[in-house]
């Protein structure tokens, strides 16, 4: 009766990065001066889960893993221990750890255990480290990356030098039936073994007893006549024996002692033969460990990117640099095998965690609200449905009220249905914005900042491919804003600002878009520096007259790299431009303004879906095109005092301040269409790429919500067109890209420009 | 069905010479007959009104919506560079499909009327002359002759493969426009 459990990996690596996340933020939110009791149970009980979830499934690094930081969990959670910045640190470190450990098993690789290692020991160091020096430590230090690991490496060397004698002697006399209730003793030990050794350092050695054992004719197949002494070598809790005695307990005579209040006089020659030759490397090496596991920590904290190369190197220091001092014996060569183990994978272990891919995540989670109310809209589209056929079938013209009534409901619940489906593949922006609590802490930290980060509109809704594209331009507008936006500490003091600076994140609705706004009350770009910056790329002319909105765009040209203007933390590949096009690629738009001395606001617009647009009907000709309505500015009837010729075929329309080109689709399409006077016809003045062009239409349709198709499905990508759509009469209409026709149109007239010159 | 098709096309690309009969739909245009592989037909339809597509080439004569696809339609005649006729109600166009490396591609061809369906041993068919240098050819497989009538067999993914053609074409008419 074998399942094949590996069909649930997926849900369980689903669940568990969901219990990661819920950890990640709940941690965030801590307040250690206050610590709400129930945020510490939510963190508990997500640890528990994906504890209880790897074990089941067999991921014993995770199980093994969770488990110590689910033991320190539980201390805070009784009250036995208060939660420090410390524990807040490394619980973090711990989520960024498990995540990594997740993603190699998800994809299928062997997950590097070091970081995890690492981080076990030290919480074995927190556990068994007396709380007095730990929390004097803890007073004296700031939360700073470097200090921390000094006090993990201070208890760290404290728990070493005690726990000599670490581990425990079970008596294990099971009742006859036990293996009749299905508990099989080989599986308890074995359990307990990996228990021991998920401890790095542990090993057991189970001697059975035969005595009871009856003659072979007596014996009962079924009946279990042994009884074991398991000796336990290694750190663990009683509690957690116990646990893996649990469901035998009541039947059977287990005692525990432990091994340093026992008389080991079997065991005792056995470990002397093996402590002798240890001893010697251990001396030797002990002190070497504690210091490199520190520096190790250190780097590990301090950067997390491009450490391999400076943690081998702190390796090597460490260990030529030797101090023989008293070290503890047993764990002689645990340590000696640690030290090879850390040196073994520090140095490949940069390389496949940043080449590492997690898998895509291709489910989706729906609420059941969501779901419950499209199974209603399909019930009424069930009853319409049955009404019209009924209708249908003893049809006459007295009827025709009743099924036009029937048709209109029809259409009713066509649309509602649609708006449903469409519902499902929306997610609340908090997806997205979930990543950057973490983020601006720990950027805040490296960079030596006060930031507060303050997030509106977290449940805004919006497509669920819009959210997994946004998130990296969110980032780097993010990073962006905290390294240059944000100025440090003193300087804004002697601004007279306040000392932390604000980064809003803030998402709303805006007709069929959704805008996201970043926005820093940092010092806001300036201008000159830019515009210095373009003369010297070239961009612009010296004497190029520029407005601000036209200065502050050049930030996302593609030659003004970051990289000129900033320090380590931007500058990670992905420019302006980058984000800009990323945007562009969904349909949406990056503005920024930015007041100087008081800072920024770069607004992200984008539309709700990708398959739908709301959409303006024109004629051109026998044609007709759809502009989306979110690019039209206007629409207006021209007259002959608008107008004005340049170059002899462009004209160009003088609206309020701005001179607007005119172009004809039937120009820019090469269809066949009679060109009308241009006077007195109907002008649609559309925006794209902050540019406004207006265009010559014969006739002004309805608007509608249209479903984009694809052209280039069956055909091939057309210059100034986005798509496709079907009409309520079954025709196709093409969808016009107005940046594609701005383009175009430009490009156009530079040709007819080249050609007249 | 459509890889059966295309694993028959390559089998007479490589000449294998295979006694397999392969069952051809053929349609008139301009009094000859032509041919295409059955399998790689997906329906026949009537003629009807198709939305132009802007800067196309005057072959693509629009896209039209094949339940809920956009699908282009090709005017053969013109594809030939064959003299034009009106359209009429009898006009036909045969939906197309074939495989690409984006996956399956449909498309419509406008032919005058459909004829018949045959079956033909790969054995029985030639190879056309080398003639005059003519984009056009490069569409025929192969001739064959049934009931001494000769018909003409197409390759269906060169001829609807037209993205490189194109690009050119559309420039050439550009370039001609202005």
């Amino acid at each position: 009766m074998s399942i094949d459990l590996s069909q649930f990996h997926q849900v369980f690596f689903e669940e568990s990065f969901e219990g990661l996340d819920i950890m990640e933020s709940s941690l965030l939110a801590l307040d250690l001066a206050e610590v709400d009791a129930e945020t510490i149970n939510t963190i508990f009980r997500a640890a528990h889960s994906i504890k209880g979830g790897a074990g089941t499934f067999g991921f014993m690094q995770i199980s093994g893993f969770t488990h110590v930081l689910e033991t320190l969990l539980d201390q805070i959670r009784s009250g036995e221990r208060d939660i420090e910045q410390v524990h807040v640190d490394m619980f973090l470190e711990c989520v960024d750890c498990l995540r990594g450990l997740m993603g190699d098993l998800q994809a299928g690789t062997e997950p590097d255990m070091t970081q995890a290692d690492d981080l076990k020991a030290k919480f074995e160091a927190i556990l068994s480290g007396n709380p007095e020096a730990g929390s004097a430590e803890n007073t004296a230090e700031n939360s700073s990356a470097e200090e921390v690991s000094a006090g993990v490496q201070k208890s760290d060397s404290a728990s070493l030098s005690g726990s000599d004698e670490d581990g425990w002697k079970i008596e294990f006399i099971p009742c006859e039936d036990v293996l009749c209730t299905g508990n099989e003793p080989y599986r308890m030990f074995r359990e307990l073994q990996d228990l021991a050794e998920a401890e790095g350092n542990g090993s057991i050695e189970v001697i059975p007893h035969l005595d009871e054992l009856p003659e072979f004719s007596k014996m009962h197949p079924e009946m279990c006549y042994l009884s074991w002494t398991i000796i336990v070598r290694s750190g663990i809790e009683l509690s957690d024996i116990e646990e893996i005695f649990e469901w035998v307990v009541d039947d059977c005579e287990i005692t525990y002692k432990r091994l340093a209040d026992c008389d080991l006089s079997v065991l005792e020659n056995h470990h002397r033969q093996e402590g002798s030759s240890e001893n010697i490397e251990a001396e030797t090496v002990i002190s070497n460990v504690v210091e490199s596991e520190a520096v190790e920590s250190a780097v590990v904290e301090s950067a997390d990117d491009d450490n391999s190369v400076n943690d081998s190197d702190a390796l090597e220091s460490a260990e030529s640099n030797k101090l023989p001092e008293n070290a503890p014996e047993t764990h002689a060569a645990a340590v000696n095998e640690k030290i090879e183990k850390a040196l073994e994978k520090v140095a490949p272990k940069a390389a496949p965690s940043a080449a590492k891919k997690p898998a895509e995540n291709t489910s989706i989670r729906v609420s059941i609200d969501k779901i419950d109310g499209l199974i209603n809209m399909v019930g009424e589209l069930v009853i319409t449905q049955s009404m019209l056929g009924q209708l249908g079938q003893e049809f006459d013209v007295s009827r025709i009220q009743r099924l036009q009534e029937g048709l209109q409901q029809l259409e009713q619940n066509t649309r509602e249905l649609q708006e449903s489906v469409m519902k499902i593949r929306m997610l609340p922006i908090s997806f997205a914005f979930s990543r950057f609590p973490r983020l601006v802490r720990d950027l805040s930290k490296q960079l030596d900042k006060e930031v507060d980060l303050v997030m509106l509109g977290e449940n805004t809704e919006l497509d669920k491919t819009v959210m997994e594209k946004i998130g990296d331009p969110l980032v780097h507008l993010v990073r962006n804003s905290l390294d240059h936006g944000l100025e440090g500490v003193k300087e804004r003091t002697d601004n007279g600002k306040t000392s932390a600076g604000t980064i809003t994140l803030n998402a709303y609705h805006h007709g069929g878009n959704i805008v996201i706004e970043v926005q820093d009350d940092g010092a806001g770009l300036n201008k000159d520096r830019i515009r210095s910056k373009a003369v010297e790329k070239g961009l612009i002319a010296e004497d190029e007259h520029l407005t601000d909105g036209q200065i502050y765009d050049l930030i996302f040209q593609p030659g003004f790299s970051t990289a000129d203007v900033v320090s380590d933390v931007s500058g990670r590949g992905v420019g302006m431009d980058v984000v800009r096009r990323n945007i562009a690629e969904l349909n949406g738009s990056i503005d920024v303004s930015s007041t100087p001395g008081k800072g920024s606001i770069f607004s992200i617009r984008l539309p709700l879906t990708l398959a739908i647009l709301d959409g303006q009907l024109v004629k051109v000709g026998d044609e007709v095109y759809i502009f989306p309505l979110v690019s039209i500015v206007e629409s207006i009837q021209l007259e002959k005092s608008m107008l004005n010729n340049i170059t002899g075929s462009q004209f160009v329309m003088q609206l309020r301040d701005d001179y607007v080109p005119i172009v004809c689709l039937q120009d820019i399409f090469n269809i066949d269409a009679e060109k009308k006077d241009l006077e007195g016809a109907m002008l649609v003045v559309v925006e794209g790429d902050n540019e406004k062009i207006g265009i010559v239409v014969d006739e002004l349709l309805g608007q509608q919500q249209v479903v984009i198709k694809s052209l280039e499905q069956n055909y091939q990508k057309v210059d100034s067109i986005s798509g496709a759509t079907i009409l309520g009469d079954g025709t196709v209409a093409l969808i016009v890209d107005i940046s594609g026709l701005n383009n175009h149109s430009s490009d156009k007239n530079s040709d007819e420009q080249t050609q007249a010159a | 069905m459509t890889n059966a098709a295309q694993q028959s096309q390559n089998d007479k690309a490589s000449g294998a010479g295979s006694d397999d009969e392969q069952q051809y739909l053929t349609f008139i245009m301009a009094g000859e007959e032509y041919g295409v592989d059955i399998l790689a037909v997906q329906e026949i339809r009537g003629w009807e009104a198709t939305t132009v597509v802007p800067n196309a080439p005057d072959y693509i004569k629009g896209v039209i919506n094949l339940r809920g696809t956009i699908v282009p339609i090709m005017d053969l005649r013109s594809r030939f560079s064959l003299e034009r006729v009106e359209y009429s109600p009898v006009t036909v166009v045969i939906i197309l499909k074939f495989e690409t490396e984006r996956g399956e591609r449909v498309m419509g061809i406008v032919v005058d009327a459909v004829s018949d369906v045959h079956s033909i041993s790969d054995s029985d068919t030639r190879n056309s002359p080398e003639l005059i240098e003519d984009l056009n050819t490069e569409f025929i497989r192969s001739l064959v002759s049934v009931d001494d009538n000769m018909i003409i067999l197409l390759d269906v993914q060169r001829l609807l493969t037209i993205d490189k053609q194109l690009l050119n074409i559309a420039t050439d008419v550009a370039a001609d426009n202005e």
